[in-house]
């Protein structure tokens, strides 16, 4: 059990830490208007440029690495809406770490969510 | 509709004039957006799922050591559908790193949970796993918190 916790929330944190810094990143580069390949081939090597991108894609892989550990422990329709705690995570992060204003309703949305990964994970065994 | 157009630029600084004839800037953002979530919620949970296939297959993982490390990577980058999911999330990464460009993350993150639905169904009718009652309700309140969050503005920072 403890194993799983400490999987969990490294999937959690090093998850939302990862997506916080690959979205400055992306904020950096600003809005993608051009989707033909040589205009988003610019686009990737502009992102590589950019040192929250590396950050984030190292955290992302430590996330990548919990999941996969997690997937080896347990079942898949228990191990993914478990990682929906990102939600709050991710509320927080984008409000306080992005500047974002996270508007009433969009908390009532992560609330529910968040109830509904209590009962998933109570739904274990 | 031409001289309403100058009366916008005329305004600019000012309080906007809404104007019903010019297309709402937020309709072709909102479309664009909602085509990449789409694209991040079939993804992500097709990933999630081979992964899931990928790790069975590879056995359950022991490690103690430094060594061990290394053979619970060979054994797991050697099972061949693991790469079918690493595909899989690459394509979804690629997409919402797209879709974060011009979206908020509060708002692109909670809406790829409809991703959490689509891997419950996978997981039960693809891989026969027991999806208990509370399981499912879960899920459908998680769901219910898409919804919720899915009339919100895609931006709420500055476009500069």
């Amino acid at each position: 059990m403890l194993k799983e916790l400490i999987l969990i929330f490294l999937i959690v944190v090093a998850g939302t830490g990862g997506e916080l810094c690959v979205t400055r990143a992306m904020k950096k580069i600003g809005e993608v208007k051009d989707f033909r390949p040589a205009a988003l081939l610019t686009t990737i090597i502009r992102v590589l440029g950019v040192g929250w991108m590396w950050l984030g894609v190292g955290l992302m892989a430590v996330a990548f690495f919990s999941l996969l550990g997690m997937l080896s422990l347990e079942n898949v329709s228990f191990v993914v809406p478990v990682t929906a705690l990102n939600y709050v995570a991710g509320a927080l992060g984008g409000k306080f770490f992005l500047g974002e204003r996270v508007m009433g309703r969009r908390w009532a949305g992560v609330f529910l969510v968040c109830i509904g990964v209590t009962c998933v994970f109570f739904s274990r065994r | 509709m031409n001289s309403s157009k100058l009366t916008l630029q005329d305004n600019e600084g000012l309080t906007p004039v809404p104007d019903r004839s010019l297309v709402p800037p937020h309709h072709h953002l909102h479309f664009k957006t909602y085509l990449f979530i789409l694209l991040v919620v079939i993804f992500s949970p097709l990933g999630n799922v081979l992964l899931s296939t990928g790790m069975k297959q590879a056995g359950p993982l022991t490690i103690h050591s430094l060594s061990d490390v290394y053979y619970a990577l060979a054994q797991v980058f050697t099972t061949p559908v693991i790469w079918l999911g690493i595909a899989s999330l690459i394509a979804y990464f690629i997409s919402y790193m797209l879709v974060l460009s011009w979206a908020d993350y509060s708002y692109v993150q909670p809406a790829t949970a409809m991703g959490y639905v689509i891997v419950a169904l996978l997981g039960h009718f693809a891989l026969h796993e027991a999806v208990t009652p509370l399981r499912w309700i879960g899920i459908a309140i998680i769901f219910l918190g898409v919804v919720t969050v899915g009339n919100t503005p895609p931006r709420t920072t500055g476009h500069h």
